[in-house]
């Protein structure tokens, strides 16, 4: 609990920002002394009254001239941040237990450069970034995706100490940003593969391993099957050539919750069905993905696999699912 | 909450510590033991070798036995750790250990921290021109330090131009707060009672009440030490002005006008001398509070006509100064004809009581007079208090015939006016009377609340001889101090009792803070700031108007430092200000572009979405495109802003 919850919701609790580029105002920036700037305080009104305890005239200029340093470290703090504009990205899905990524665009729109911008999603890693004169960075903010489902990160902390420590000005972004957080996949064989449904002579054979010839190279084509024997060859031919393996129509892969271990709790069969989608997918096999009320029909490629672990990763969390 | 995690420190700011730590600690050298620099030296030339090596640092145990070590040393050659200049060692001491367990910002904080301690305490061996430059010059350093701990790496030049910005920004305030700060002149254990007081100590004049408020005080006025034997406390009468001038309310030193150059008084001494040293606070007066009778002076002391002892200058800081005195003396057997024709002068027409009582007395020998005036002191029903009645225009008449309390200052005056009256020629003298020996150090230390009046009285064939009339009413004020001479009940001067209730003890405290309050924030104008202010036409400064200026140039000073710091916007170029306009406008009419569109996209769109438009768009577009990524000329500038005007008026509005 924070105290004074009605204070602090009137203070820093606002609503989503929707405006961008975000343009960092008087009203949005909080600064306050540091504990740094604290103990200089303490230093200062210690040095004070031994200067006038010992009528040290220059000890006076010392400590005054420290006091208008520390007013002025103020003012650059502020500063600092003032002014600064701001434009969040969109960030990549991630797998659960790994870190996902959320880009900010930070520009600096005046001619003296900003040092020193710490940034953090709440309770994350800090972000460290300098902003050179009228410059502009792109950082990714650090986010522990701890389960899977659709993440939101929470406002974004931007803070300086800079150029002293002794006040820390800081304010608060909050973009309406998520992620999607797919389930960690957990490594298990891959379930037999079933007859197509439009069952087919055939059977039992893989479609990735009878070679069938050789065929220009599409854009979609996986590298490991460029005939490189075949391209060094004919080195005077643009295209590379790659190798056609018969089995177009295979087996069809049904990855289905009902195959999973039933002994399981959910999470984990979840966990189980994205570990086949990432086996599948780096076989290029074609591949189907059932869940209980759902189904992906089975296709490859990559835009195939993130609709399927997309599926995986708001199963049964309430979002409408829009790939079936 | 926040993860609390101390950041480490960044290896690069390591050299800027030490650096740091050398600027304010090596100029100490000279009055350091040399053992001591060359541990400073030994220390700061490992840290940069464990820095450069990439090494750990030293276990703090090995640290701390070293600290230990070293502050036995600096025990043993300072023969204490308390005081001023073995302070300053043990500062160097820090200042060399300290960077040997630099793994947190923090720690590198606290280095620079010590590094402006260490800086201010080079005033107390130098206040000179190259101090005050190095001043400027280690600031500098230690901001730059400050900058690199928290900005991170970035080149020299960088950290130094705004190290050397954010003091310049800084010099204006320092000016304000020096001029302005309301001043406290030191020490600060040495503070007046009452603001009204003025300074800590006596003043020249003597006013109802003026010494009362002086007696509640428990500040310091000076401490003695005396190299041989002391004398009775009854005999320890500290002369400060000598007031031989009475207006019927407030008696004065008329040194103004009789001070006049002349030969050292006649002093005959007749029993011992009594030599010893004063440590005086600053009192900003010139007297020297010699006890009763200064028979050697201090250098460039002078002896006064009236008996007390003058510094050249008035004392604005602790000085010391030695005396030889005599407490069994003839003093002035013969004494100048003015001097006793001012010991004689008493206003006209007030008093009429007194006057009567003396006449009474006048046909006695002069002696018998003031035994007469003791006596009926003595014997009569007077009291002995701090917290007199008022007194009405004949101050003296209500004393002697109505109230009949008062202290010193009464009985002084009372008693000096009835000598005058009666044709004896008499004068106040105020001073301190007593003192208590501290038992650690052996000094006398005579405080504020044993400031005191007493009379002095021209005896023909004797000279001037004290009388102490309060001695009479109130013995154990002269034997035993303030404490002992008041009645039970009344504030005692620096002690409260232990046995009162706790609202009183709450009462006092209040009262303590709100004195305290007065004399801190009220109290301090020393001579010198008004001096400079009424140079600076603010004649009469007082705390009040030096804090509302300082708090008005303070403001003001930060909003020009907030302006000089404030982000230039740039202004835009006119023709992207003009193809602003443009866009603006139609934008008003339903076609806005986007802020990816380029103006050749934009005008091929445009071209599409209003075809009225077309010509106009295409054509600012191309001059548009030109200027901002072609060549450019005037020209295009120029069909440009006649594209903008071309649209009707009405779009263009408030554009």
């Amino acid at each position: 609990m924070r105290p004074l919850p009605s204070l602090h919701r009137w203070l820093f609790g606002r609503h989503r920002d929707e405006q961008w580029p975000l343009v960092l105002g008087q009203r949005r920036i909080f600064i306050v002394p540091s504990a740094a700037g604290l103990l200089f305080a303490l230093v200062l009104l210690v040095m004070l009254i031994g200067a006038i305890n010992y009528d040290l005239s220059l000890g006076h200029a010392l400590i005054f001239l420290l006091a208008g340093l520390g007013l002025v470290a103020m003012v650059h703090s502020f500063h600092n941040l003032f002014g600064l504009r701001l434009t969040p990205g969109r960030a990549d899905a991630a797998f659960a237990g790994d870190l996902a990524r959320f880009p900010l665009q930070l520009e600096n729109p005046r001619r003296q450069q900003r040092r020193a911008l710490d940034l953090s999603l709440s309770d994350q890693p800090v972000v460290t970034v300098d902003l050179p004169a009228e410059g502009r960075a792109t950082i990714a903010l650090p986010c522990l995706a701890s389960r899977r489902g659709r993440l939101d990160p929470g406002r974004v902390t931007l803070a300086t100490r800079y150029p002293l420590g002794l006040f820390r000005a800081w304010s608060y972004i909050h973009p309406s940003w998520s992620c999607i957080v797919y389930p960690k996949p957990l490594r298990t064989p891959l379930p037999p593969a079933s007859p197509a449904t439009a069952t087919d002579h055939r059977q039992g054979s893989a479609g990735q391993e009878d070679f069938a010839g050789l065929r220009p190279r599409q854009i979609s084509d996986p590298t490991r099957h460029i005939a490189w024997k075949a391209v060094a060859r004919r080195s005077d031919e643009q295209a590379l050539l790659v190798k056609q393996f018969a089995g177009g129509v295979s087996d069809e892969l049904w990855l289905d919750w009902s195959l999973t271990p039933t002994d399981r709790d959910s999470e984990d069969r979840l966990s189980i069905l994205a570990g086949w989608v990432m086996l599948a997918d780096e076989q290029q096999a074609c591949y189907g993905l059932r869940l209980p009320g759902q189904q992906i029909a089975p296709a490859e490629g990559s835009v195939h696999r993130a609709n399927c672990l997309q599926a995986l990763a708001l199963y049964a969390t309430g979002e409408a699912q829009d790939a079936a | 909450m926040r993860l609390r995690q101390r950041p480490p420190i960044d290896q690069g700011a390591v050299p800027w510590l030490l650096a740091v730590a050398l600027a304010t600690a090596s100029p100490h050298a000279e009055n350091l033991p040399p053992w001591l620099s060359l541990l400073f030296a030994a220390a700061l030339l490992w840290r940069a070798w464990l820095w450069r090596q990439r090494r750990p640092l030293p276990p703090r145990w090995g640290l701390a036995l070293l600290v230990l070590g070293a502050l036995a040393g600096i025990a043993w050659h300072y023969r204490s750790l308390l005081g001023r200049d073995s302070g300053v060692a043990m500062l160097v001491l820090f200042m060399a250990l300290k960077p040997l367990e630099m793994n947190t910002r923090r720690d590198a904080l606290v280095v620079v921290m010590l590094g402006f301690f260490l800086l201010l305490t080079h005033y107390f061996y130098s206040q000179s021109i190259p101090t005050g430059i190095w001043l400027l010059a280690s600031c500098t350093l230690l901001t730059a330090a400050l900058i690199r701990l928290h900005g991170g790496a970035q080149p020299l030049a960088d950290i130094v131009r705004q190290a050397g910005l954010l003091l310049l920004q800084a010099l204006p305030f320092m000016l304000i707060l020096y001029l302005l700060f309301p001043r406290v002149s030191g020490p600060l254990w040495g503070l007046p009672q009452d603001a009204h007081a003025g300074r800590s100590g006596l003043s020249s004049e003597m006013a109802p009440g003026s010494i009362s408020s002086l007696i509640l005080s428990g500040a310091i006025a000076f401490r003695s030490q005396f190299a041989g034997e002391m004398p009775e406390r009854a005999d320890l009468y500290w002369r400060g002005p000598v007031l031989d001038s009475y207006d019927g309310l407030t008696w004065r030193s008329s040194a103004q006008q009789t001070g006049r150059p002349r030969s050292a008084p006649a002093i005959e001494s007749k029993g011992a001398q009594y030599s010893y040293t004063s440590i005086i606070e600053a009192h900003n007066q010139r007297w020297l509070l010699a006890l009763d009778l200064a028979t050697s002076l201090p250098a460039g002391a002078t002896q006064a006509p009236t008996l007390e002892v003058l510094a050249r200058e008035p004392v604005r800081t602790r000085s010391r100064f030695s005396f030889t005195s005599s407490v069994d003396y003839h003093v002035s057997r013969v004494e100048a004809a003015a001097i006793l024709q001012q010991a004689l002068t008493l206003p006209e027409a007030l008093n009429p009581r007194a006057r009567a009582l003396a006449d009474r007395w006048r046909s006695r020998p002069p002696a018998r007079i003031a035994d007469a005036v003791l006596s009926m002191f003595r014997n009569e029903d007077f009291h002995y208090t701090l917290q007199p009645p008022l007194l009405g225009v004949n101050a003296i008449d209500d004393f002697l015939f109505g109230t009949r309390r008062g202290f010193c200052e009464h009985y002084a005056s009372a008693f000096v006016f009835l000598m005058r009256a009666a044709g004896v020629p008499a004068r106040v003298v105020a001073g301190y009377q007593g003192g208590e020996v501290n038992p650690v150090d052996g000094y006398l230390i005579v405080r504020q609340s044993d400031a005191h009046a007493w009379a002095e009285v021209w005896l023909a064939g004797e000279g001037w001889v004290r009388y102490d009339p309060t001695a009479a009413v109130a013995p154990s004020r002269i034997e035993h101090g303030i404490v002992a001479a008041l009645p039970e009940g009344e504030p005692l001067p620096g002690i409260v009792g232990l046995d009162v209730d706790w609202l009183r003890q709450l009462r006092y405290r209040w009262e303590a803070a709100n004195n305290a309050w007065n004399q801190w924030v009220l109290g301090y104008n020393p001579q010198r700031q008004r001096e400079i202010l009424s140079r600076f036409g603010i004649p009469n400064a007082d705390w009040q108007s030096m804090s509302a200026s300082l708090a008005i140039l303070c403001g003001v000073a930060l909003l020009l430092v907030t302006v000089w710091t404030l982000p230039r916007r740039r202004r835009a170029d006119p023709a992207q200000r003009a193809w602003n306009r443009y866009c603006t406008a139609l934008a008003r009419r339903g076609v806005t572009r986007a802020a990816w569109e380029g103006p050749l996209d934009f005008a091929r769109r445009v071209a599409v979405e209003r075809p009225h438009l077309a010509a106009l768009t295409s054509e600012a577009a191309r001059c548009y495109a030109g200027l901002r990524y072609g060549q450019g000329n005037s020209e295009q500038l120029l069909v440009l802003q006649e594209c903008v005007h071309r649209l009707p008026a009405r779009w263009r509005k408030n554009a």
